[in-house]
């Protein structure tokens, strides 16, 4: 938002892009390309929330993956209950069962955010320690409910029909639901960035994130912002993690705990509390699982940390930190 | 003087002695108070985590980090002492020749891991942590060549240890005088002399430049201590004891897996016990690591008692699983951490004073 044009960071991924075109033939560079944009974006869902919460208010949320295994149960039950909308071969009816199940998944994780922050955060502001503990509980907590709640066998998740394979562009293969994904991010994306740039709460956010005490000093009460922030984090992370859950058409009670480690990294990448580099974090991230688990796929986990590495001995604080430390 | 041996750090309260002491003698007296397998099973499971438990606590507890790769130290050295023995290494030099390894292992790799975070934010440091732990829990089932995948490694140790050798051809006190009482005794000793060791760590100039750091960072570097410097060495060397204790677990068991040194809820486990017992205490998760122990052992398998009397009930026998364990521990942690901040040990201090 600020410095926006930090070439050398924004730079980054069309470098990484560029780079990897020589490994590999066109059509498998553009179906990874795409499928590491789809990924990267559903990676920015889950990720802005623990940012913005970080930043606005200081707090660290290890449980931020519950709110995606929650997000991506409730999307799974969701496709699984309209099963008669997602087996119709109709874009209209497809889409509207994907856009229910996201809503409910939106709706759940943000009213799990609500009860969360009520309930655990509140008390242990200000302290690092305590709200990693605090957080660590209630992410063991909420995984385990879900496990009580839904059994601990994976759950299938049908795709609806008509983003079930793929089509072909000059030869390389893209997959249907990667282009769904990928635009249905752009969009929050987009929506998020007006809202952030363009309205009085976004300026009031921005602002606190800047200089909480100023921003209090002016009257405004920053508490209340802060927890419209963190339902909305969490319902942005319920909202990736439904999205990501109907890509692996599988879910897990453990997804919450796995994402949780790449949405660490993006952000550490990005800078704790940037929007911006979330964005870049995030699908520099996708990009480099991508193009490596088609490299070499045992060494996904470990490129991605790798990247995290390099990263951060280049710009110890992450590609774009926040002013304030 | 008469506390030299303890660093002239004293458990602080009565109840708390009481405790401590209880203990030492139970673990001291294991294989004669408590004759069985079972329970011999238990006490040493017990010194090895109080050793893990500890060296956790000198790095959350003292120097105010929290780390999620704990269990990855802790696998270097079981893994470090069960490769040369499962690929036919014999006697004692292959024991201490992987233990060194996994012991270098981890003390390199955690003084990397800080080094690179610590110097930015201590958050870093959690989140890295947490990832750089769940990478060593893939490569561990990937790498079936080295690590055994996910079945893990089995292996035989030298015959001085073995079930078969006699030290005394009678028994004593009804108890045989064998190659796995002095396995027990092994752990027990060298859990004893690491614990007094890290009591003597804690209370020596170095810890407490940690607790200063822990309790004010930017006036402790006003004073001209490099905070990062002093919280890598920690790192390095709470990882490297926790090592040692990952090269005891894997004596006793005679077998590494991943899910025996690696999985998230041994992690949770060690958590809990230093979290329980009273952080920057020492004592607290010595004290916690036998009652998790214990609770695992003996309340575990009750939960399914409190399952099979909820049977006709709704939604209960659920709650009631036994591997629904971890809610029960998590809601007894974030219970810990909001009412008891100060754990079992740190309460009763402040009681007593």
């Amino acid at each position: 938002m600020k410095r926006a044009h930090d070439w050398a960071a924004i730079l980054l991924l069309p470098v990484l892009i560029l780079l990897a075109l020589p490994t590999m033939s066109l059509s498998t560079w553009v179906t990874l390309t795409v499928a590491g944009g789809a990924m990267g974006m559903m990676l920015f869902l889950m990720a802005l929330g623990l940012t913005l919460i970080f930043g606005l208010m200081d707090v660290l949320n290890f449980a931020h993956g519950a709110f995606i295994t929650l997000g991506a149960y409730v999307a799974a039950s969701v496709l699984g209950a309209l099963t008669g909308w997602t087996a119709a071969d109709s874009w209209a009816l497809n889409m509207l069962a994907l856009a229910a199940a996201v809503a409910a998944a939106a709706m759940c994780a943000g009213g799990a955010g609500l009860l969360f922050e009520r309930v655990l955060i509140r008390r242990v502001y200000g302290s690092h320690l305590q709200q990693i503990l605090i957080t660590v509980g209630g992410l063991i907590v909420t995984e385990q409910l879900v496990v009580v709640a839904w059994g601990a066998q994976q759950l299938e998740i049908p795709r609806p029909m008509a983003m079930r394979g793929s089509f072909l562009v000059g030869g390389a293969a893209i997959e249907k639901y990667r282009v769904v994904a990928m635009a249905l991010g752009l969009v929050i994306w987009l929506v998020m960035y007006l809202l952030l740039n363009r309205t009085r709460v976004g300026l009031l956010v921005r602002a606190g994130v800047e200089n909480r005490e100023m921003v209090e000093a002016l009257g405004f009460r920053i508490r209340r912002l802060f927890v419209g922030v963190f339902v909305a984090g969490a319902a942005l992370a319920g909202i990736g993690g439904a999205m990501w859950a109907a890509y692996q058409q599988v879910v897990t009670s453990s997804i919450g705990g796995d994402m949780t480690i790449l949405v660490f990294i993006v952000v550490i990448i990005g800078g704790l509390g940037s929007v911006t580099g979330c964005l870049i974090g995030a699908i520099l991230v996708g990009l480099v699982t991508n193009y490596i688990g088609f490299l070499a796929p045992s060494l996904s986990l470990g490129s991605t940390i790798a990247a995290m590495v390099l990263i951060l001995l280049w710009r110890p604080r992450g590609l774009f930190p926040l002013a304030r430390s | 003087m008469r506390f030299r041996l303890l660093s002239n750090d004293r458990p602080g309260h009565p109840v708390a002695t009481l405790l401590v002491v209880l203990l030492f003698l139970a673990l001291a007296t294991a294989p004669f108070a408590f004759p069985g397998t079972r329970s011999v099973a238990v006490a040493s499971r017990i010194c090895v985590f109080i050793v893990l438990a500890a060296s956790y606590d000198m790095l959350l507890g003292y120097t105010g980090i929290v780390s999620f790769a704990h269990t990855m130290f802790f696998a270097f050295g079981a893994y470090g002492v069960a490769i040369p023995l499962a690929r036919g290494g014999v006697g004692g030099g292959a024991i201490l020749l992987g233990g060194a390894a996994g012991v270098a292992l981890a003390a390199m790799v955690s003084a990397l891991i800080a080094l690179l975070s610590l110097r930015v934010q201590k958050i870093f440091f959690s989140m890295i942590t947490l990832a750089v732990a769940s990478f060593a829990q893939i490569l561990a089932t990937q790498l079936r060549d080295l690590t055994g995948g996910e079945d893990g490694l089995t292996f035989s140790l030298p015959a001085i240890l073995g079930p078969g050798f006699r030290l005394l051809r009678e028994p004593v006190l009804g108890v045989r005088i064998d190659g796995r009482l002095i396995t027990y005794y092994l752990v027990f000793a060298v859990a004893l002399a690491l614990f007094l060791f890290m009591l003597r760590v804690v209370n020596s100039p170095f810890g407490r430049v940690l607790q200063a750091i822990r309790e004010n960072e930017f006036r402790a570097e006003a004073l001209g201590y490099r905070v990062t410097v002093y919280r890598t060495l920690a790192s390095a060397l709470s990882a490297s004891i926790a090592a040692v204790a990952g090269g005891l677990l894997a004596l006793l068991l005679r077998y590494v897996g991943p899910d025996a040194t690696l999985s998230f809820s041994i992690m949770v486990d060690i958590l809990l016990m230093v979290v329980i017992g009273g952080m920057g205490t020492l004592y607290g998760p010595a004290l916690g690591a036998a009652m998790i122990v214990l609770a695992q052992y003996y309340l575990q398998p009750a939960l399914q008692n409190a399952a099979d009397a909820t049977a006709g009930l709704p939604l209960l026998p659920a709650l009631f699983h036994p591997d629904r364990w971890l809610l029960w521990l998590g809601t007894l942690f974030i219970l810990i951490v909001y009412f008891f901040p100060a754990g079992v040990v740190g309460t009763l201090r402040r009681r007593g004073r």
